[in-house]
């Protein structure tokens, strides 16, 4: 075992910042690192905070980061925002609503930038929560870019997922959409001390009531006072229902409820295969697009370096088509026949 | 290591001063020069600074200081960022800073000083050139 491997699992937290700029980097040899921490994995349980910009998701992450803290737990953050496409520049500016976790030391936060993603995560962050978990932090905080309509990858990083709702953000037809409300473990409707919380709250449980069956088959809407979770999940349906949580995250109001609801979340994963179904689908689409990036990296790396440059020109000349052109730099590539 | 990587920059306003648009717009071009910069709001301690420095592994740190508290605020940030094992990491200061005090500055380890009316150009390159120095180590 590296010392470098071992200071990450002994949580040294100097050694976890380089780590993570080493794996938003790709430097050289940080696979091996990540192989020889990967045994060390799978210990954390990984929140995704999701919403649009605004709705208030980073002072979310403070105030539920002290009630974690509170109960003990060791809190790893990645908090991430938009990289320029025109500059790749970024401002990462989710630090400024977490003032109150400075001078924890069972708190660290990391900021990342998108680096080109799309889906709401950098494609580093995977491998970062997998350094935050082996260096000890038991509950992880995965905070999007203000996420829309299509920035799901979350999904594809957490074992719960929180959409973050606020008032005011739009009407009905917005959330009975397809997209980023059907990715909600728990819906938290924050800012709900502000006017509007209630038309929120009861449009999300109109969608509920649409999407989920077995809320129409009988299951009363139970309509509680101000940070009650609206909906409980039900144990012998096999079906999560999303409950709704109200919060005012400046204000810390809101968070035992919603700590309550991440945790019968979890408890409702690990009955039976539910868990291991989940990360079973993580884990294929997650090899699935390592591959597909490695390939990529490993063809275009075997291109002359002009030789797209060269292409571009002679589309603009109408000489050849785009596909036509992705055809001929194909046939330059030496592809090495498989073992059988 | 072949690919350049992308320098990463901790803005920071110690001290009591709640003036901050000189430091949002240096973020503002660091970013445009392809940097990204971690921005923590107003009324940072030296400690606060350092932690987010350490974590954020960030290239560099600038101060921007308009209260003239720099003479007790720098030294601080120095010495504790130096305890956090920070001490490869350099400190740029923008403000207003007194010519006077500029020298003494320096000599506590501040790398870069930039006044009122500096083109933020020659900071963008004043940080890729010790950005460079330093991941070259």
């Amino acid at each position: 075992m590296t010392v470098q491997v071992e200071a990450i699992l002994r949580g040294e937290r100097r050694a976890v910042a380089r780590l993570l700029t080493s794996v938003e980097n790709g430097r050289e040899g940080v696979d091996e690192t990540l192989a020889a921490l990967f045994p060390h994995t799978g210990r954390a349980w990984v929140i995704g905070v999701t919403g649009s910009p605004g709705t208030g998701k980073s002072t979310l992450v403070n105030a539920l980061t002290q009630a974690y803290r509170r109960q003990g737990h060791q809190v790893g953050i990645l908090a991430v925002d938009p990289t320029s496409p025109f500059t790749g520049g970024a401002i990462l500016g989710d630090r400024i609503r977490m003032r109150d976790l400075a001078g924890d030391v069972g708190v660290f936060i990391r900021s990342m930038a998108t680096r080109g993603s799309l889906g709401g995560l950098s494609k580093a962050t995977r491998d970062a929560a997998r350094v935050l978990d082996a260096a000890g932090f038991d509950i992880i905080l995965i905070e999007t870019v203000g996420a829309g309509q299509n920035e799901v990858d979350i999904v594809r990083a957490a074992h719960t997922t929180l959409v973050v709702e606020a008032p005011g953000m739009g009407d009905e037809v917005q959330a009975i959409k397809a997209g980023i409300l059907e990715i909600a473990d728990v819906l938290v409707v924050n800012k709900a001390d502000r006017p509007g919380a209630a038309q929120t709250v009861r449009a999300l449980r109109t969608m509920l009531e649409l999407g989920h069956p077995t809320r129409q088959a009988g299951m009363v809407g139970h309509h509680g006072r101000l940070m009650a979770v609206e909906t409980q999940p039900t144990a012998d349906n096999g079906m999560w229902l999303p409950p709704i949580v109200e919060t005012v995250a400046s204000d810390n109001q809101g968070m035992d409820v919603l700590i309550t609801a991440i945790g019968q979340h979890r408890q409702f994963l690990s009955q039976g295969e539910r868990r291991s179904a989940l990360e079973q689908g993580q884990f294929s689409i997650e090899i699935q697009e390592r591959l597909r990036d490695t390939l990529m990296e490993r063809l275009l790396r075997q291109l002359p370096a002009d030789a797209l440059d060269g292409m571009t020109g002679r589309i603009q000349s109408r000489e050849i088509d785009p596909q036509g052109a992705v055809e001929t730099l194909l046939s330059q590539i030496i592809f090495t026949p498989l073992a059988p | 290591m072949t690919a350049v990587e992308t320098i990463r920059v901790l803005i920071a306003k110690p001290g009591l001063d709640g003036h901050d648009r000189g430091a949002k717009v240096i973020a503002r071009a660091l970013r445009d020069a392809g940097m990204e910069v971690i921005y923590t709001g107003l009324r940072q301690t030296p400690e606060m600074i350092a932690e987010a420095a350490l974590q954020e592994d960030v290239d560099v740190v600038g101060l921007s200081i308009l209260s003239g508290a720099h003479m007790a605020l720098v030294p601080r940030i120095r010495e504790v960022m130096d305890q956090h094992d920070l001490r490869d990491v350099p400190l740029l200061v923008g403000g207003i800073i007194p010519d006077e005090d500029k020298a003494q500055l320096e000599a506590m380890g501040v790398r870069g000083i930039f006044g009122p009316g500096t083109n933020t150009h020659d900071i963008v390159t004043f940080i890729r050139q010790i950005a460079a120095a330093k991941q070259g180590d």
